[in-house]
This record gives structure tokens, C-alpha cells and sequence, in this order.
């Protein structure tokens, strides 16, 4: 009995690591330019799709193609920065909203209209069934590879953001953006290196989704959601406290799912609005406003 | 007078409907330290953010190398030598004292300024290189904001109200470091609303009423009450 109680905490562990990598990307273009993107999550949907495609084109195996889909994505992102997103920041936080939801719609039904409605997977082979025994209980391999990525993902961040000349650009334009632009730095360059890279852990995030589970074009805003509140949960402006979010809300879905299949998600939503009553700013805040 | 370093041709400049600057003439040549002089609210920081970028003007209204800016980005004009010390130093939170100097030379422009020339002008930002710039006192976060500034090796440095809001002890020992910052053959323009300390560093000074200029001269040219008459409008 209590093994499998054991078990759902550890496999909730291993979960929260892919909700961090999704918010991983979310924080990160919070705390550059304060801008909140709803499309998000369908972005997440479209790099699995992404990752179908190459797969099955080029027969590759999922973990493969992300050496293509990760590209692909930093430059779209890149572009959709620069071409779109820019033109909607000001003072005013509402037309980034109102676009990224905009995009959100596009992007769902043109998935909608290229995949069709039907679930897909990206086939894992061996390794979607692989596991290792850690105390006599059984590990799921990809779980636990989906989790190491998550801490070096956010390890990865951590080091750009506060030992880079590039994070150090982040930092100073978040701070001030008219006094960064007088030290020579293109803000609006910036910030499309900021979505670039943001997307870039999308597509990490989405082919270990697609790996893990099977999607649809019309998911993604679910999946916005686990993200959002494993950044709240964490504390705004706090990576590591991003991936300690994600790891709770796992943990808390997972043993919502051990008491009753139909609670998973809801003991997930449960945990995130006593953590927002309780600790309004999150556990760990590092941002202010 | 040698070719002029900056030209300023009946600029104007508005924030929204607001006109705070009304066509201004305004020269400085290679290596002179020009004085702008005038009371709050005399557009003097507008002049600064005019010339730097952050305000946007017509192209030809300003030109620098004998090339048109006016309507050049901020960091466009940066990369061209030109650094500005905002009006209340300005600098960033978030960034340890080191990494604010790191920034101001990120653009990579050659020149004599360096961490460790800024680290020798002000000894005191060395000992405190990895503490966060907000736990400094005025002076010291004055001093990196002019660090920050001349790590971009500027030709022209513009300084917008250095020593406001700083005990007189602290603005003489800025005001010190002057003649090392600029005897290399940077030329300055030193925003600031004391008079006598402005004239005394100068050679040339304007002084700005309403956003226009109202008097312009060689700094110990001009009696106190002419200057008074153009400062105060009386």
C-alpha cells in the first residue's frame, strides 16, 4: 500500500521536471520584458508536431530531431519577436495579451487544419518502457531523463542570466530599458535572443510531452496552465523556485490521481490556490511589481 | 575654432503635445568642456535626452562628425562615442557594481578606459566591485554611473546634474576627477543648476529659459546679474 504511495510521489517528482521546462520558458520572457504569452502552450503542441514531422520524415528518433526542432524554434521565435511581439509592448500590458492570444487561436487551428483532430505520439521505443529499480521501486527511464533535462535546462538559464555578458543584458534591460538602450544594447534585438531562447525550451519541452503523452492540437492551453502556476507556486523572477512549482504541482496531481483517477488535475489546481492564499507572491519571489 | 564635434541646428524637441525645446543652436568642438546652465524645468535634461537618443528628432537637427543623427536610436548613438550620466545616476538594480561598469563597455569601443583605470579614478568601487549598485551610498553609485559611462570610451561624454542630490565634500571630489577624465581629449557637456561650479570647469557655457537659449559665452565672460538675467528670466 504505502509503496504505491511512495511511487506516485516519485513519478509526481519526475512530472514536476517537465512543468518546470514549461515554465522554465514562460519565466523567462516574464522577467525580460514583462510580457505574458498565452501562446505558450500551443507553441509547446507545435514543436511536438514539429518533432512528429521530422521524426517521421527523416526517421529519426524523437530525442534526434530535437537537434533540428530546437533550432527551428529559437527561430521562430526569434522571428515572431521581431516581427510581431515587438510592435505590441509598451507601458500597456493588455495588446501583448490580446496578440499571444490572438496567436494561440492561429496556431491551434492550423495545426488543426495540417494534423487533424486525432491524438499523436512520438514513439519512444524502448526507452518509453525502460526502467531502473531504485529501492525496489521501479523508475520510469524517460520520466527520470525528462527530469535530469529539467534541472539542466534550469541550471543552463541560471548560468546565462547571472554569469553571462548576454544575461547581464537581460538583467540591465529588465531593469531599465531606456538606460540599457544608452549602453548600446538593441532592445529589440534583445528580446528576440530572449523569445529565441525561451523557445528553444519549448521544443524541449514539447517532444518530451509528445514522448510522454499523447497530444492533440488542442491541449496546449492545459498545459499554459500547469506552467503558470508552477511559476506562481516557485515565486515570480525565481528559476530554481520555478522547478521546486513545477515538482509540487506534480507531486500534488499524482497523489490526487492515487486517491481517485479524477482528481489528478484538480488536486493540482487545489494545491496551486492554497499555495496563492497562503504565500500570495510564491515561495520563493525574487521579483518585485 | 576647429570643426565643431557636435552641431545642434534649431532643435526641438516634445514629449507628446509638449514642446520643452525650441529651436536651439548648440556647438561643441573636439576636447572642450561646454557648461549648460539654467533653472528646473529650462529643458536641460531634455537637451541630454535629445542628443543621446532616448528622444527622437528630426535628422538634421543634430549632427555629430559632420554626420546627421537626430533621428538615430539610443544605442545607434552610443556605438557612434557618445555616453550620457543620466539625471539621478540611474543605474541597474539588479547588476553587482562590476557588472554595471561591464555593461557600459560592452559595446566595445577602443580606448584608454578600462575596469581597472575606472577601479584606479575611484578606488572605493574596487572594494565594493560585487556588491549590488543599491547598497552604495549617492557618491559612490555617481561614481559608477560615470564609470559605466566612460567604460564605452566615449569622445563625448554628456554628464546631466552629477551633483544633485550629494553632500558638497562628495561633488568636489567628483568634480576633482574631472581634468584626469577629460584631459585625454574627451569633450564633455556638464548639465548642472550651480552656477559657479559649471563656469569654473568650462570654457564655454549656455544657459537654457523655457527651453530656449538665453544667454551663451565664454565661461568668465559674462557678469554674475547677466547670468542671473538668463538663468531666472528677471
Amino acid at each position: 500500500m504505502h509503496v504505491d504511495w511512495i511511487n506516485s510521489i516519485i513519478q509526481g517528482v519526475l512530472l514536476g521536471g517537465l512543468y518546470a521546462m514549461i515554465a522554465a520558458g514562460l519565466s523567462l520572457i516574464f522577467g525580460v520584458m514583462r510580457l505574458v504569452n498565452i501562446a505558450h502552450g500551443d507553441l509547446i503542441i507545435l514543436a511536438a508536431y514539429l518533432g512528429l514531422t521530422v521524426a517521421s520524415a527523416l526517421g529519426l528518433y524523437p530525442l534526434t530531431a530535437l537537434l533540428i526542432v530546437v533550432p527551428v524554434m529559437a527561430v521562430i521565435g526569434y522571428g515572431l519577436q521581431r516581427i510581431v511581439l515587438n510592435n505590441t509592448l509598451s507601458d500597456d500590458i493588455l495588446p501583448p495579451l490580446l496578440v499571444t492570444f490572438g496567436l494561440s487561436v492561429i496556431i491551434q487551428n492550423g495545426l488543426l487544419e495540417i494534423y487533424s483532430a486525432d491524438p499523436q505520439k512520438l514513439d519512444a521505443g524502448q526507452l518509453g518502457v525502460a526502467s531502473t529499480n531504485v529501492a525496489g521501486i521501479s523508475v520510469g527511464l524517460l520520466p527520470l531523463l525528462m527530469f535530469v533535462t529539467a534541472v539542466v535546462v534550469i541550471a543552463g538559464l541560471q548560468w546565462i542570466f547571472y554569469r553571462t555578458a548576454l544575461g547581464r543584458a537581460f538583467r540591465a534591460i529588465s531593469d531599465n530599458q531606456d538606460v540599457a538602450q544608452l549602453m548600446g544594447l538593441n532592445k529589440r534585438h534583445v528580446y528576440g535572443v530572449a523569445m529565441a531562447l525561451s523557445l528553444a525550451v519549448v521544443a524541449l519541452a514539447g517532444i518530451f510531452l509528445g514522448m510522454r503523452t499523447s497530444f492533440d492540437p488542442s491541449i496546449g492551453g492545459g498545459r499554459l496552465i500547469f506552467g503558470f502556476e508552477a511559476v506562481i507556486i516557485g515565486g515570480l523572477g525565481n528559476l530554481w523556485g520555478t522547478l521546486v512549482g513545477g515538482v509540487i504541482l506534480g507531486v500534488a496531481q499524482n497523489i490526487g490521481a492515487q486517491i481517485n483517477p479524477g482528481w489528478q488535475v484538480l488536486a493540482g489546481h487545489v494545491v496551486f490556490l492554497f499555495i496563492l492564499a497562503v504565500r500570495p507572491r510564491g515561495l520563493f519571489p525574487r521579483m518585485t511589481g | 575654432m576647429a570643426d565643431p564635434l557636435l552641431t545642434l541646428t534649431r532643435l526641438d524637441a516634445h514629449y507628446n503635445d509638449f514642446q520643452a525645446l525650441f529651436g536651439i543652436d548648440f556647438d561643441i568642438a573636439e576636447g572642450e568642456v561646454v557648461a549648460i546652465i539654467g533653472s528646473n524645468g529650462a529643458g536641460k535634461s531634455t537637451l541630454m535626452r535629445s542628443i543621446s537618443g532616448l528622444i527622437t528628432n528630426g535628422a538634421s537637427q543634430i549632427s555629430y562628425r559632420g554626420e546627421q543623427i537626430g533621428a538615430l536610436r539610443a544605442d545607434q548613438i552610443a556605438e557612434k562615442g557618445i555616453a550620457l550620466v543620466p539625471e539621478g545616476r540611474q543605474l541597474f538594480p539588479s547588476l553587482s557594481v562590476e557588472e554595471n561598469l561591464l555593461i557600459g563597455g560592452q559595446i566595445g569601443r577602443s580606448g584608454p578606459w578600462s575596469l581597472a583605470k575606472i577601479f584606479e579614478l575611484f578606488p572605493v568601487l574596487q572594494e565594493r566591485r560585487d556588491q549590488a549598485s543599491t547598497s552604495l551610498s549617492g557618491g559612490q553609485q555617481q561614481m559608477v554611473a560615470i564609470g559605466r559611462a566612460l567604460m564605452a570610451n566615449p569622445d563625448l561624454l554628456l554628464l546631466d546634474e552629477v551633483s544633485l542630490g550629494l553632500a558638497p565634500v562628495i561633488i568636489k571630489s567628483i568634480y576633482d576627477a574631472l581634468p584626469q577624465i577629460v584631459g585625454g581629449g574627451m569633450s564633455a557637456v556638464i548639465v548642472e543648476q550651480d552656477i559657479s561650479k559649471a563656469l569654473s570647469v568650462s570654457s564655454r557655457f549656455y544657459c537654457l529659459q523655457e527651453g530656449r537659449v538665453s544667454l551663451e559665452g565664454e565661461s568668465g565672460s559674462q557678469t554674475r546679474e547677466a547670468i542671473s538675467r538668463a538663468y531666472f528670466g528677471v
